[in-house]
């Protein structure tokens, strides 16, 4: 490999500083991507949890929506959780009036799954592909994959079986939060798809 | 493999505080003006019967909003929707819980119902946001259980003064408690009037252990990248945007300028063409009984 890859985190609204500091703990290099020239000095980007329909207006009125997608298609390398996750998926139900998504990842979303806050939970979820051991995961107002389209792998079912981590190449979704709970793993394995991905 | 799940932990509270950052949350008093607020990109909504700028000048106690109003608001819009609690009114925020809503801010906004003691928020599943205008007040309600703190300001004015100050303090007590050495934190907490595990944790990490958004005078796009330059996660508008001529244009533009804060150009582009900002009172002309900020502490 030639040069540490540039990790980009769109920093628009939501847990952008959690990301930044799990990544920063794995000695990546992070870049904040609110407008596109900074999009087009990444490697890869991760789409941070907050309300999705709020990054969803905002991506579009900075003019961020369309080059995100199109450098997914080309093969960057994306992590998203929870919002970052219903900004991924090709389908999403419940959304907001009008709200739109990237369509980078063959899946329907379904928005709010669990319910209100005081439905919101920890528990730990198995991610063979990831981690040997469980990951803490913050379920907060969450997503849930509710169809996985063809050259969708799952990676993670909470313990009813709903999906709440998928993969198709380079591009990474989680309903869920570890980056709240100060879990790495995940992250870990992001960059090693990255590190793969420019070699 | 079966894990139980934990519901209203620490994390589970604070992380939705985590989340709403860099956003805009918007006071609303009607189901039409909550679906307003979300499609201007509102982050969250606070339900509420009067904003404080009508309860300001209409006087009267100021109670907890009819759980009718708060249920259309829940059943109208899909972002979080939070309403308020008066200081100290348990029963009030058991009612909010048992409503659902997912945020209840014990607010000095509404009339205190107990001048001694504020909510035990432990207790709750649901969590909660506190106003404080110092360091001191801002852990004394995390030490009560709240995971999310916003700056006072005072509500209902237009004049963002207050909330530059309390949020200026905040922030100038967090930076002078990193400079302690650790024999000294002992005494801050006695000056600060805080437990000394809050202090230490302020005075190692150089932040709150929650989520610091700001409130109370934010009318324009420029005073809420203000709060965001000084150091907020995030801005509360109450009167601000459906007190002004231009709610739907106001709320889309004072969210462009968080997101955008250090940005003088989108600002700039922001601020054009909004129309009447609110009248506003300046708040050196309230008499001290009608200032909000002096409640709680």
């Amino acid at each position: 490999m030639s040069r540490e890859p540039i990790i980009g985190v769109l920093a628009l609204q939501g847990d952008v500083r959690e990301h930044l500091e799990v990544l920063e703990q794995l000695g990546a290099r992070v870049v904040q991507v609110r407008l596109p020239a900074h999009l087009a000095e990444v490697d890869a980007l991760v789409i941070p949890g907050g309300e999705s329909s709020v990054i969803d207006k905002l991506t579009r009125m900075f003019e961020l929506a369309e080059p995100i997608s199109d450098r997914i298609a080309d093969g960057m390398p994306v992590l998203g959780t929870c919002a970052g996750l219903i900004m991924l998926a090709n389908d999403l139900t419940d959304g907001i009036d009008g709200q739109r998504t990237f369509r980078s990842l063959d899946i329907t979303v379904q928005r709010n799954a669990f319910g209100a806050q005081v439905d919101s939970f920890e528990t730990e979820v198995n991610l063979p592909e990831v981690s040997p051991r469980p990951l803490r995961a913050a379920f907060i107002r969450a997503p849930i994959v509710t169809r996985v389209g063809e050259g969708v792998r799952v990676l993670g079912q909470l313990a009813d079986g709903r999906i709440v981590a998928v993969q198709s190449g380079n591009v990474i979704g989680v309903s869920f939060h570890p980056e709240v709970e100060g879990e790495t793993q995940l992250h870990e394995y992001f960059l090693g798809v990255v590190r793969e991905h420019l070699t | 493999m079966a894990h139980t799940n934990e519901f209203g932990s620490d994390r589970v509270k604070r992380g939705l505080a985590e989340m709403l950052k860099g956003g805009v949350i918007m006071d609303v008093v009607t189901a039409e003006q909550a679906k307003i607020a979300e499609d201007a990109g509102a982050v969250a909504v606070m339900a509420l019967e009067r904003v404080p700028a009508d309860i300001r000048a209409q006087g009267g106690v100021a109670r907890m909003s009819d759980p009718d109003l708060i249920e259309q608001i829940i059943a109208t819009v899909s972002i979080p929707v939070m309403a308020k609690a008066r200081i100290g009114h348990f029963v009030e925020a058991q009612v909010l819980e048992h409503l659902k809503v997912d945020y209840i801010d014990e607010s000095e906004v509404l009339s205190p119902a107990d001048y001694v003691n504020h909510i035990d928020k432990w207790n709750f599943t649901v969590p909660f946001v506190c106003g404080a205008t110092n360091l001191g007040e801002a852990l004394r309600r995390i030490n009560e259980g709240a995971a999310m703190i916003r700056s006072k300001g005072e509500a209902g004015t237009g004049d963002v003064s207050e909330a530059t100050k309390h949020i200026r303090k905040i922030n100038g007590e967090i930076r002078a408690l990193t400079s302690m050495s650790p024999d000294e934190l002992y005494v801050a907490a006695k000056e600060l009037q805080a437990p000394y595990a809050l202090v230490a944790e302020v005075a190692s990490t150089g932040k709150l252990p929650v989520v610091l958004f700001t409130a109370g005078g934010v009318a324009t796009p420029a005073d809420a990248a203000m709060m965001m330059q000084l150091g907020a996660d995030g801005v509360f508008v109450g009167s601000g945007i459906f007190k002004s001529g231009n709610p739907e244009a106001r709320a889309k533009a004072i969210v462009k300028a968080v997101a955008q804060f250090e940005d003088a150009s989108v600002i700039t582009d922001a601020s054009r063409g909004l129309g009447e900002a609110m009248v506003g009172i300046n708040v050196s002309d309230l008499p001290a009984p009608h200032r909000l900020a002096e409640r709680g502490w």
